[in-house]
């Protein structure tokens, strides 16, 4: 790719936009145009093949049939799997971020397979769902602030030994396992099951993959007064319950 | 068909008797009007209730996730044309609520029901109605609600084999999917702008495909039946293809197509669709939606919008630029507590209005606009927020709770 554009591919949102997943799809298109990128956004429907030239997908939440629907479309497409191998990053969120991995237990009760790009995978929980803000401590290789987001699923995700979790959770339960992670990563794909939209909650996840997709280290700064008030209502609203 | 052939057993009297005591407790308490307490109260002395009340009445329910406030108005105004109505106007949609509205109006010969989406199958099973009518589902508080299509599904279930006739949206897939397990449905093209949570077919999965106004399922066959009523505009179509004018006090295209199906419920009770649309005219402001305040010597136009589809269809009947824009947004357990949703709607479609936010949540709101790329101030309250606004009517668009608010801020 050029250093000036940005293929954004925004994957099967007639199936997995349930949670204001498009969200996550502006923010990233609003602050890599900020920095001057020519960002082409592609809404690629289930129907039709993904491309495999995208630099960054984005796949988001949804009811139980649509993620049994959508993890059977990508694996016969196989177009998201070669656009990772050659390097692309991914970023998935609740129903998509279980398709990333091996399987999830899918509406029928039945296990479907997921597309391998996570080492994780997925069942679903016996206890209540859960719903409701969580605060976390990301990652430190990724070097990110305090995550911050809202939850809302049965699925419990198992993190196996390929991926590290992308947080540790201080309130919410994150993955459901009670070991206190939430999300996971490697390379350059990344899961998670945050909304909130969660970029618009941690726009700094966002500026993230648009670095890994320029590689570069650093992007010029934007004015982050709405998202940095947000943060600090969220994370104040989190830790302290009313 | 009409009035009370038979008698309350003596129990269900005791029933209804304690269920206004109660609502009078409840309402000198100061807790609000009262009919959802009644209802429990008397729901509790006799769990039949609410069947033997609806017994004696030709019932309409009235279902969907936008506009059943409003079109149980505009049916119970227009079926007042034969006689009377009881209905529970308040929105009080729940069985309690409906038990309560119904023990309200022992001589009626009409029964015009709205119910929450959740219970209508249970309520159709209780109370044997005569019409159905459904208007559209979509998104809606998915933290605590079923998903869009298991109501559907259930739906489905529920009225299979009901004896009712159906009068549905033949535009919203997830309605028709819904629906057409029952034998007798009548289709009204009533429109739906929102179309995002039915991009996938209900019956089989498959990507609908939307070209114009139609749609269908390649896939499977399931598509989009063939309507007998239709909104068309200002008119009504009716099923001889004569076109009646709608004159509404409340705005907009959404109740406009209220009134269309309004129109259809109506003639199956006999009611001609002039004498329904001429009476419809009387229905105005529904617990305080539409209604135009003054406050602080300004013109405020009060908005509710309780998720996208709200949402979308509030912003096409607005003043256009530069009319002021006020927009309040809470996540109480009411609302939903997860503002996801604001990403579905398109805020960009109010470039060029001054807009000020406010609610619970305006830093949700500041950021959702922001990344839009509309100009907006974030305002301490309604008042501060009025004081801010350009001249010109105002338009206050507020999700549930935060209409609430804004109602009371405003003295409505």
């Amino acid at each position: 790719m050029s250093d000036t554009s940005l293929r954004l591919v925004w994957v099967y949102p007639d199936l997995l936009s349930t949670y204001g997943d498009q969200g996550n799809a502006l923010v990233v298109e609003r602050r890599a145009r900020q920095r001057g990128l020519d960002v082409q956004r592609l809404d690629v429907r289930s129907d039709q093949p993904i491309p495999t030239s995208g630099d960054i997908y984005l796949i988001g939440g949804g009811e139980d049939r649509p993620q049994r629907l959508a993890a059977e479309r990508l694996l016969r497409d196989g177009g998201l799997n070669r656009a990772v191998d050659n390097g692309a990053i991914v970023f998935a969120v609740c129903a998509g971020y279980q398709i990333m991995g091996h399987e999830f237990v899918n509406d029928l009760g039945e296990r479907s397979a997921g597309l391998g790009l996570l080492d994780v995978t997925s069942s679903r929980g016996e206890a209540a769902r859960c719903v409701g803000d969580v605060l976390g401590d990301a990652d430190e290789y990724l070097g990110l602030p305090q995550l911050t987001g809202f939850e809302n699923h049965q699925g419990i995700t198992h993190l196996g030994p390929g991926v590290r979790p992308l947080a540790r959770v201080r309130l919410g339960n994150g993955n459901g396992t009670g070991d206190g992670t939430e999300g996971a990563w490697r390379d350059t794909v990344f899961g998670t099951y945050l909304h909130g939209p969660v970029l618009a909650r941690n726009p700094l996840i966002a500026d993230m993959l648009i670095k890994l997709s320029l590689d570069v280290n650093a992007l010029t700064p934007v004015d982050d007064t709405w998202y940095d008030a947000l943060r600090q209502e969220r994370i104040a609203a989190a830790t302290q319950p009313a | 068909m009409s009035g009370n052939a038979e008698p309350l057993s003596p129990r269900s009297k005791l029933a209804v008797t304690a269920g206004k005591a109660a609502a009078a407790v409840s309402r000198a308490a100061g807790r609000g009007s009262g009919s959802v307490i009644g209802g429990k109260v008397a729901l509790r002395l006799d769990p039949d209730l609410l069947q033997r009340l609806a017994q004696h009445l030709d019932v309409v329910l009235v279902s969907a996730t936008n506009g059943k406030t409003t079109t149980t108005r505009l049916i119970a105004e227009a079926l007042r044309a034969n006689g009377e109505v009881v209905s529970n106007a308040l929105g009080a949609n729940m069985p309690a609520g409906i038990t309560s509205a119904l023990a309200g109006g022992s001589s009626a010969r009409y029964g015009v029901i709205e119910v929450d989406e959740k219970y209508l199958s249970g309520v159709a099973r209780d109370v044997t109605p005569k019409a159905i009518a459904l208007l559209n589902l979509s998104r809606d508080q998915l933290d605590r609600a079923a998903e869009t299509r298991m109501l559907a599904e259930r739906w489905r279930e529920g009225l299979s084999g009901q004896k009712a006739v159906i009068v549905a949206n033949a535009d919203d897939p997830l309605v028709v999917w819904a629906a057409s397990s029952s034998p007798n449905v009548v289709w009204v093209a009533a429109g739906q702008e929102w179309k995002d949570d039915a991009w996938s077919c209900p019956a089989c999965g498959g990507v609908m495909q939307r070209p114009g106004d139609d749609w269908f399922c390649a896939e499977c066959g399931f598509r989009r039946p063939t309507p007998t009523w239709a909104l068309s505009g200002d008119h009504v179509l009716d099923p001889h293809g004569s076109a009646w004018p709608i004159h509404l006090q409340l705005p907009g295209r959404a109740n406009r197509a209220n009134a269309a199906t309004s129109a259809a419920v109506a003639a199956a009770f006999g009611v001609p669709p002039q004498t329904a649309l001429e009476r419809m005219y009387a229905v105005k402001a529904v617990a305080g939606r539409y209604d135009v305040v003054r406050y602080q010597d300004r013109d405020i136009r009060l908005l509710l919008a309780k998720n996208p589809a709200g949402w979308l269809e509030t912003f096409s009947l607005i003043d256009p630029p530069p009319a002021p824009v006020i927009l309040s947004v809470n996540a109480r357990s009411a609302d939903g507590t997860d503002t996801s949703w604001l990403w579905d709607v398109d805020y960009g479609r109010l470039a060029g209005h001054p807009i000020c936010v406010i609610g619970d949540r305006k830093l949700d709101l500041a950021v959702r606009l922001e990344v839009a790329g509309v100009q907006f101030q974030v305002c301490e309250d309604a008042a501060d927020a009025v004081r801010r606004c350009p001249p010109g009517r105002i338009e206050a668009i507020a999700n549930y709770t935060a209409f609430q608010d804004l109602r009371r801020a405003v003295g409505n």
